[in-house]
C-alpha cells in the first residue's frame, strides 16, 4: 500500500491577505508592510485597508512582511529558518538599517505557511539573506519614510528636515516615537515601495559592521535554545521506525509479541512507504520514552523484503561509472574541436585523470525528528525543517485533511546543510500521530539518520586536455558520470543540469571545450547536500587545472591568474537564465587570498601551499591551504580564504559560515564517506563517519572582499575550494596527485 | 524501584529502568532538554554532563550507576550569572545550530577546573573527543582560552 503525497504547490493558501491585515488590525493600530520580491511592490496599512481583494500577489521566491505595531514593536515575519547560519540576525540588521531602529529591537517570528504570502519559504541555495536583502530594505524605507511623513505633517514641518534614530522622530525641537506616530503613519498612502529613496552603502550604520553579536547566541550557551528534538508538550510519547536496512526494502512479515511485553510500550505496528518523498515505511514502536521505543525495536522479529537494490554495493557502482565513462556519452557542451586538439598534441602537453568522490552523508548533529499532534479539530506539526511548506503539504496527506489544517511550528535546528529540505521525517511522524491519540515525538537514532539519509551523489569524472607549448590550455574536455539527485526528485527534467555546475561556465579560457555526461542509475537515495554539484565539481576543475598548471610547469597560482585571461563575463553553456560570471570577481579573490597567504614565501620544512577557486551559489572564493603530511596523514595546518559576496551583511557571521564550509569540505575530504555493500549504507555512525576534531582543525583566516554589489550567498560556496586547495598542495610537498577521495593513507604512504 | 541522586544541586529521584541511559532520564523523563541526543554510542560528546565534577557521556551511562551521586547539567551549571565559560563563549560568538555546545562547554567546564591555565595544543587535546558538524572548533578554542583567562581574573575556578 502507498499512500499518494502531492508535491504541494506554491497556489495553496492557509489565510488570505486580508485575513492577516485583520488580525494585525485587531490588536490595535499597526503599521504593516509587506514586500513582494518578484512582482509589483505591494504595500498595504492595516487602517487604510488599501489591499486589493482580488489583485493576488504571484508567487514569489521570497515576501515578508514587516509590522510595527501600536507599541513601536517592530516584527520581522520570516519565511526562512534559522539552522544556524545567522539569518536571525542578519534579517533584522537590515530591516533595521533603513527603518532607523534598533536592530537588536526587532523581533523575528517564524511566518506562518503560507505560500502566496511568504513564497516558497524553503530555506536553502544561501539564498535567505541574498533574496531578502533589497525586499526588506525597501520595507523598511517605506515605513520609515510614513513614519516621518505623520511626524511632518504634526509638526507642520519640511518632511526633509527630520531625523531618525532608534525609532525616535525628531525635528525643530519636536520628538515622537514610533509608537507615538503608527496610528497617524497607518493613514498615509503607501509609496512605491520600487521607488523609496533606499540608503547609500556608505552610509550604512548597522550592515557591514563589525562587532554585532549573533542574537540567538546566548541560549545556544545554556541549554535554553528549543531545538525540534526538545518539543516537550503535555502527555506526549515518544516513537521510533524500524527501516528496512536495504535501500527500497519492505516489511514481509515482523512479530511484535516480545516488543510489546516490555513495559511502557504503547503500541507498534506498520507504516507504509511513500514513494513520492522516498519514506520508506517500517515498523513504528510508540512508547513511553525514546528510550523504550529503542529497547522495543530491538526486540522486533521482521523478516524484510530487500526489495531491487540488494546487490548494489560501492564497488558496483564504480564499475558501472567506468563503463560508462569508456563509452561515447551525451555531448552536452562542445566549444572549438577539443578531441582534434588533444589528440594533435605532444604528449608531454597532454594530461588525463579520473576524479571520483563518494557519497556523503549529511549527518546533522541532531537527528531527523518532527512532533505531530493529530486533534480532532486540525494537526499541529513541530519540525525542525528547512521545508515547512512542504512538511505541511505531506502531512495533510498523510492525515487526510486539507493544508489550512495543519499548522506546521519551525523549531531550531541542530544544523540543515540540505537533509532538513526532505518531509520524510515530518511523514512518517505524521503517519503514526494519525494512531495515537496524544502528541508523539518520533525520533531517528543516529543510525537511522546516517543509514537513511538522502546522500551527496557519488560521481566519476575523466578529465583530458592539453597545455601548448606557450603554456596555455588547448583543450579541456570532461566526461562525467554521476548517481543524479534527478533520479530521484526530478524524474524528467535532464539529469546533468544539476550535476556539473561550473563545468557548464568554465572560466578558464580555451578554444577547446568539451564536456559529456551520463546519468548512472542507482536505489541510494540523493539530494542537496552543503554546496550540492559544486562540491565535487570544484574538487575536480580545480584539481585538474592544477594538473595543466604543473604540464606547463608554470606556477599554478600565476597559471590560473594568466589562464582566467582578460575581464569578461562567462555565461552559462545552455542556461541562458543563469547569470554570467565574472572573471574580474574570481580574480580578485584568488589574488587576495594568494596575496595574505604570502604565496611564494617559504615555509617550514616540510609544508607546501596549495590553492583553489571557485564560483558557485553567484558567489567568488579561493583558498590557499598550507599543509603536511604525516605518516600518509593529511595535516592541514592553514587555510586563508577570500570570499566576493557582494555587500557583506554581516561580516562575523560571513567569517563563521566560511570556518564552517572548511571544516565539512576537510571532513569530506579527508575523512567521512558513505559506502554501499548489499543495497545499505555502511557507515551508521560517528565511529566510522568519522569528521574533523578540534586537534585537526587548521587556522582559518577569512578575508572579505568590499563591495556594493548585491549581496549573494555564503552557506555554501566556500566549501567547493577546499579540497582542491588542500590536494592540490598535498601534491606541490609529496608529487602525489589524489584524484579520489575521501584520501586514504594509502594514498600518501 | 526508585533512584535518587542530586541534580544541579536538588535532591531528584525517578523511577526508570535501571538500565535506562541518563541521558534519556534527563530528556524524557525529567524534560531537562537542554543535554543533547547525538550518537548513543559516546562518540560525539553532545550527551557530556558531569557527574561528582567529572566529564560523563550520559548516552552510555545506566541511572543505575548514578545513585547518590551529583549530577550537574548545563541548566545547572550557573543559576544566576553567566558561567565565565559561557560568557567566553558568546565572547567568542562560538555556536552557529548550538546542538552539540552544550556537551562543549559541559566538556570545558571540567577541563579548565583540572586545568586552569592550559596551553591551546592542551585545550585541543581536551576537546577533540566533541564534535561540532558546524566547524566551530576555532572559535571554541578561542572561547577556552579566554574563559581561562576570566577564571583566573575571577580567582580561580568555580
Amino acid at each position: 500500500m502507498s499512500t499518494t503525497i502531492e508535491r504541494p504547490t506554491a497556489q495553496k493558501d492557509s489565510i488570505s491577505r486580508r485575513g492577516l491585515l485583520k488580525s494585525v488590525s485587531t490588536a490595535g493600530a499597526a503599521l504593516l508592510v509587506g514586500f513582494n520580491f518578484s512582482t509589483t511592490a505591494g504595500a498595504q496599512t492595516s487602517e487604510s485597508s488599501t489591499a486589493d481583494e482580488k489583485a493576488k500577489p504571484r508567487v514569489s521566491p521570497f515576501e515578508s512582511w514587516v509590522r510595527v505595531d501600536h507599541n513601536g514593536q517592530v516584527t520581522l515575519l520570516s519565511g526562512r529558518s534559522e539552522m544556524g547560519q545567522g539569518i536571525s540576525t542578519a534579517l533584522p540588521m537590515v530591516l533595521a538599517e533603513e527603518l532607523g531602529v534598533d536592530w537588536r529591537s526587532v523581533k523575528v517570528e517564524q511566518a506562518p505557511n503560507d505560500s502566496r504570502l511568504f513564497g516558497n519559504q524553503g530555506t536553502g541555495g544561501s539564498g535567505s539573506v541574498a533574496e531578502s536583502f533589497t525586499p526588506l530594505r525597501q520595507a523598511g524605507a517605506a515605513a520609515r519614510l510614513m513614519l516621518v511623513s505623520a511626524a511632518a505633517k504634526n509638526w507642520s514641518v519640511d518632511p526633509s528636515t527630520c531625523r531618525v534614530k532608534n525609532g525616535v522622530v525628531s525635528a525643530n525641537g519636536h520628538s515622537a516615537t514610533y509608537a507615538d506616530l503608527v496610528a497617524d503613519a497607518a493613514k498615509l498612502p503607501v509609496p512605491d515601495l520600487k521607488k523609496v529613496p533606499l540608503k547609500k552603502p556608505e552610509d550604512f550604520e548597522i550592515i557591514g559592521k563589525e562587532s554585532i553579536q549573533r542574537k540567538d547566541i546566548p541560549s545556544k550557551t545554556d541549554g535554553s535554545a528549543k531545538f525540534g528534538i526538545d518539543v516537550r508538550l503535555p502527555g506526549m510519547v515518544y516513537a521510533m521506525v524500524e527501516r528496512c536496512p536495504t535501500f527500497g526494502g519492505k516489511v514481509a512479515s515482523f512479530d511484535a509479541t516480545k516488543a510489546k511485553a516490555i513495559p511502557g510500550v504503547i503500541d507498534i505496528f506498520e507504516i507504509p512507504a511513500i514513494e513520492e518523498i522516498h519514506s520508506w515505511g517500517g515498523i513504528a514502536v510508540v512508547a513511553s520514552s525514546t528510550y523504550i521505543a529503542m529497547q522495543a525495536r530491538k526486540a522486533l522479529k521482521i523478516e524484510w523484503n530487500a526489495g531491487p537494490h540488494a546487490a548494489e554495493s560501492s564497488e558496483s557502482i564504480r564499475k558501472e561509472f567506468r563503463r560508462l565513462v569508456d563509452s561515447p556519452m551525451k555531448l552536452v557542451v562542445n566549444q572549438g574541436d577539443a578531441e582534434t586538439a588533444i589528440s594533435s598534441a605532444p604528449k608531454e602537453y597532454k594530461v588525463e585523470a579520473d576524479y571520483e568522490l563518494p557519497f556523503q552523508a549529511h549527518a546533522t548533529m541532531e537527528p531527523m525528528n518532527c512532533t505531530v499532534h493529530v486533534r480532532k479539530d486540525g494537526v499541529e506539526v513541530w519540525a525542525p525543517a528547512q521545508g515547512p511548506e512542504l512538511t505541511q503539504g505531506s502531512v495533510a496527506q498523510v492525515c487526510g485533511v486539507k493544508p489550512e489544517k495543519v499548522k506546521v511550528n519551525t523549531t531550531l535546528m541542530g544544523g540543515g546543510f540540505g537533509r532538513r529540505y526532505q518531509a520524510d521525517f515530518g511523514v512518517e511522524a505524521a503517519q503514526i500521530a494519525k494512531r495515537i491519540p496524544h502528541p508523539v515525538q518520533l525520533v531517528w537514532s543516529r543510525e537511522d539518520d546516517m543509514t537513511h539519509d538522502y546522500y551527496r551523489p557519488a560521481s566519476y569524472h575523466r578529465l583530458s586536455g592539453a597545455v601548448d607549448s606557450q603554456g596555455n590550455i588547448l583543450a579541456w574536455k570532461h566526461k562525467s558520470t554521476s548517481t543524479p539527485i534527478s533520479e530521484w526528485w526530478d524524474k524528467a527534467g535532464t539529469p546533468e543540469s544539476s550535476e556539473l555546475g561550473l563545468s557548464f561556465q568554465n572560466p578558464y579560457m580555451t578554444k577547446n571545450y568539451r564536456l559529456e555526461y551520463l546519468p548512472t542509475s542507482s536505489g541510494v537515495p540523493r539530494a542537496w547536500w552543503r554546496s550540492v554539484e559544486a562540491s565535487s565539481i570544484g574538487f575536480v576543475m580545480e584539481s585538474y587545472v592544477d594538473e595543466l598548471a604543473h604540464a606547463a610547469g608554470a606556477d599554478p597560482y600565476e597559471f590560473r591568474l594568466r589562464q582566467l585571461g582578460q575581464a569578461r563575463k562567462v555565461s552559462h553553456a545552455v542556461d541562458k537564465n543563469e547569470s554570467p560570471l565574472d572573471v574580474d570577481r574570481l580574480r580578485g579573490v584568488l589574488e587576495l587570498a594568494a596575496q595574505k597567504a604570502g604565496w611564494g614565501t617559504p615555509l617550514p620544512a616540510g609544508q607546501a601551499r596549495g590553492i583553489a577557486c571557485h564560483y558557485s551559489f553567484h558567489s567568488y572564493t579561493a583558498n590557499v591551504a598550507e599543509v603536511s603530511v604525516e605518516k600518509g596523514r593529511v595535516r592541514v595546518h592553514k587555510i586563508v580564504t577570500a570570499v566576493d559576496i557582494g555587500i557583506p551583511v554581516h561580516p562575523d557571521g560571513i567569517r563563521g559560515q566560511v570556518e564552517s564550509a572548511i571544516v565539512y569540505g576537510l571532513t569530506a575530504a579527508l575523512k567521512s564517506q558513505i559506502t554501499i555493500k548489499n543495497g545499505a549504507a555502511v557507515e551508521a555512525n560517528f565511529n566510522k563517519f568519522t569528521t574533523l576534531r578540534m586537534d585537526e582543525t587548521p587556522i582559518m583566516d577569512v578575508y572579505i572582499v568590499p563591495s556594493v554589489l548585491a549581496p549573494t550567498g555564503i552557506g555554501e560556496p566556500a566549501l567547493p575550494v577546499v579540497a582542491p586547495a588542500v590536494l592540490n598542495a598535498v601534491f606541490a610537498l609529496t608529487g602525489k596527485r589524489v584524484r579520489r577521495l575521501p584520501v586514504m593513507t594509502s594514498d600518501l604512504a | 524501584m526508585a533512584i535518587a541522586f542530586e541534580l544541579n544541586g536538588k535532591s531528584t529521584s525517578v523511577d526508570v529502568a535501571p538500565d535506562t541511559p541518563l541521558l534519556w532520564v534527563l530528556r524524557d523523563t525529567l524534560d531537562l532538554t537542554g543535554t543533547k541526543y547525538g550518537c548513543g554510542i559516546a562518540a560525539c560528546g553532545a550527551c557530556t554532563v558531569h557527574i561528582n565534577g567529572e566529564t560523563a557521556r550520559s548516552c552510555v551511562y545506566p541511572i543505575a550507576s548514578v545513585a547518590g551521586k551529583n549530577v550537574t547539567t548545563i541548566e545547572g551549571l550557573s543559576t544566576n550569572h553567566p558561567h565565565p565559560v559561557q560568557e567566553a563563549w558568546i565572547e567568542a560568538q562560538a555556536p552557529q545550530c548550538g546542538y552539540c555546545q552544550s556537551g562543549q562547554i559541559m566538556t570545558a567546564v571540567a577541563f579548565l577546573k583540572k586545568t586552569p591555565s592550559p596551553t591551546p595544543q592542551q585545550v585541543d587535546a581536551a576537546m577533540s573527543d566533541n564534535i561540532c558538524r558546524c566547524g566551530t572548533a576555532q572559535r571554541i578554542r578561542k572561547a577556552v582560552l579566554h574563559a581561562s583567562e576570566l577564571m583566573q581574573a575571577q580567582g580561580g575556578a568555580r
